[in-house]
């Protein structure tokens, strides 16, 4: 095989990926509220990234000469009754909620899918067995079963973390089981296994990869779900704990002072919305842009 | 297979996972880092309250026979005694549960009527003003915080108009009406006291948009899409050809095949309204159970919070029962 030929089936291997790129990238253009979905996380993400260089003040420093300050030049946002800055706050909080969603994604998407498909392969008792433990979970309203799991592990940013987690992770193991099955019953499974591979390299090397994409997905579809569940608890003081900045505790902070301060509490519950929003718009348009109804 | 052999196969899932779900709590409550004896004496107590309290409590004991009497005393209807209103947890729950379910019906019967309503317009009127307003009005609901809405319709409506009362179930001056149900609107109907009842609607108002509105935008959206699934297909066409009239159509022939999927739809959201009562009562200071179970939390009082989420996991597996078996009448392709 000469140099030319080979850059030639380089091309042709390339292109049809390109240009399905290039399909997915005019749909999402389309889709004008997608485009407003992204742009909202692109700039939740960098509000963490940049909160040191964007905050004015330290976000927990007490600063009792400027307590329950109106919105002015000085404080964007206001103060809270320790003289805290909301602005500081709010984006110091950007980085808790980016945190919380970053791990809750790894540890339920880890969880569920390790359950999901040894439930989806192997089929049988231990499918039985692994979602009826699925339906143990799901028995509980998501948001009374992630207070009670962190108020008996401990209230704290952490806890909160691992109870979300231990909640979420049924949606995954449903979905990473259903793609399981799926990918099972295909031929070159069934070729893998007639050359002697074992169940744990079908599972790693042929079953997983073929999950991977839905269940990401999926994740990127609950991101904001698992904001509100995390404000919440954090709302609830079964949460982060103060001075943590986490949004949800930040409007439980102005609470008692909502007559005559309203500042304290609207200003993180607006981020919270508007980047639930942003989610929301996201996974909607990743939801039409692969619908393949809408992709010819 | 038979409607009855579904249902038989389905109550019987439905009590194993409920078996489950009583082990889980054990467990849940049994790993509590948190030492309950101590959040209840505080750390100095002396070594001998100590063990007194433990030996009371039953905590001295092996777990597996902890396990036993906790079994025993579930089937016996027995969840224990709460630590902190030293009262058995059942009462607590029977005198909680009618404010929590009475804000849960108000909150679905609204948002099933407006749900369904903005469905059908945003679904007849596609791409037209009132779907794009629809459509707005559904992706925040799902996207706002219920605690954060609560909290600025309270001071909106409450602190800065003062339309509507602010939280609680009923004035401090209205004589409550006589005891039947629990839930109060249909106890002052009951006892024909019209002050009451016009107390207990207006504090409904506030907690009821707020509860609802999340549903109300799922179901708008569900309405929407089945409407539209509908709306294409031939016989609707043949109905209109016929030339009955647009309303009949849409009435009659579309919105009857479009409501398998929000039945289902509504009844996830009524499951879904229970865990959005937490956050709900806690901001209009509603005595229900989320309420309950939150304060429960906060200072570890184990037996109310095995007795209450237990309670509520068994309430919401119901619902989902009804709601499968509901399904299943209206789509027999369902009981597999």
């Amino acid at each position: 095989m000469d140099s030319t030929q080979v850059e030639k089936s380089t091309i042709s291997r390339w292109k049809p990926v390109i240009e399905d790129w290039k399909h997915t990238f005019y749909l999402w253009r389309r889709t004008k509220l997608a485009m407003v979905g992204t742009f909202i996380v692109a700039g939740f993400l960098l509000m963490a990234l940049l909160a040191p260089l964007l905050a004015p003040y330290d976000p927990i420093k007490v600063d009792l000469v400027n307590r329950l300050k109106p919105p002015s030049k000085q404080f964007l946002f206001g103060t809270d009754q320790f003289g805290r800055d909301i602005l500081s706050r709010v984006l110091y909080g950007a980085r808790v909620e980016v945190w919380i969603i970053f791990l809750v994604t790894v540890i339920s998407g880890t969880i569920g899918t390790a359950i999901g498909i040894v439930a989806g392969y192997f089929g049988g008792w231990i499918d039985e067995i692994l979602m009826r433990i699925t339906d143990i979970f799901l028995a509980f309203p998501r948001l009374i079963l992630a207070m009670a799991l962190s108020a008996v592990l401990g209230r704290g940013l952490t806890n909160a973390i691992i109870a979300i987690s231990l909640v979420e992770w049924t949606v995954i193991a449903r979905l990473a089981r259903a793609e399981a099955m799926r990918v099972k019953s295909q031929p070159f499974i069934e070729a893998a296994k007639a050359v002697g591979a074992s169940d744990l390299r079908i599972l790693v090397l042929h079953v997983l990869p073929m999950c991977v994409s839905p269940v990401l997905v999926q994740l990127t579809m609950r991101m904001g779900t698992i904001i509100l569940t995390a404000a919440g608890l954090g709302f609830l003081g079964l949460g982060a704990q103060p001075p943590t900045p986490e949004w949800g505790a930040i409007v439980s902070d102005g609470r008692s002072y909502l007559i005559n301060h309203w500042w304290i509490s609207t200003f993180p519950g607006l981020f919270i919305a508007v980047v639930v929003l942003g989610f929301n718009l996201l996974g909607d348009g990743i939801r039409d842009i692969l619908d393949p109804r809408l992709r010819r | 297979m038979k409607l009855a052999t579904f249902i038989a196969k389905r109550l019987f899932l439905m009590l194993l996972v409920l078996f489950g779900v009583s082990v889980l709590v054990f467990v849940i409550s049994k790993v509590i880092p948190a030492d309950p004896v101590g959040a209840i004496l505080g750390g100095n107590a002396p070594v001998e309250l100590v063990e007194d309290l433990r030996r009371r409590l039953g905590l001295d004991k092996p777990l597996i026979n902890q396990f036993f009497d906790y079994m025993s005393g579930l089937v016996k209807g027995d969840l224990g005694k709460s630590l902190k209103t030293n009262r058995p947890v059942v009462k607590d729950i029977a005198e909680f549960f009618p404010a929590t379910l009475e804000l849960a019906i108000s909150a679905t019967l609204f948002s099933i009527v407006l749900g369904i309503l903005l469905g059908i317009f945003s679904a007849v009127y596609r791409n037209r003003f009132i779907d794009h307003f629809s459509r707005v009005f559904s992706i925040l609901g799902v996207s706002m915080p219920v605690f954060w809405t609560g909290l600025l319709l309270l001071l909106l409506f409450y602190f800065r108009l003062g339309w509507l009362p602010g939280g609680g179930r009923l004035s401090l001056f209205t004589t409550p009406p006589t005891k039947y149900t629990g839930l109060l609107v249909l106890d002052s109907l009951l006892s024909w006291n019209m002050e009451a009842l016009k107390d207990a609607l207006a504090h409904l108002v506030l907690p009821t948009i707020v509860l609802g509105y999340s549903s109300t935008a799922s179901i708008a959206r569900i309405t929407r899409a089945s409407m539209l699934d509908v709306l294409r297909q031939d016989f609707i066409r043949t109905a209109k050809a016929k030339g009955i009239g647009r309303r009949l159509v849409i009435y009659r022939h579309a919105l009857r095949n479009a409501l398998i999927p929000i039945v289902t739809i509504i009844g996830l959201t009524f499951g879904g309204l229970l865990e959005g009562a937490v956050l709900t009562e806690t901001i209009f200071s509603w005595p229900g159970l989320g309420r309950y179970i939150v304060n429960a939390l906060l200072v570890l009082d184990y037996p109310a919070i095995m007795g209450g989420t237990l309670f509520v996991a068994v309430i919401y597996s119901l619902v989902n029962l009804v709601v499968d078996i509901i399904y299943a009448v209206l789509d027999p392709r369902m009981r597999i």
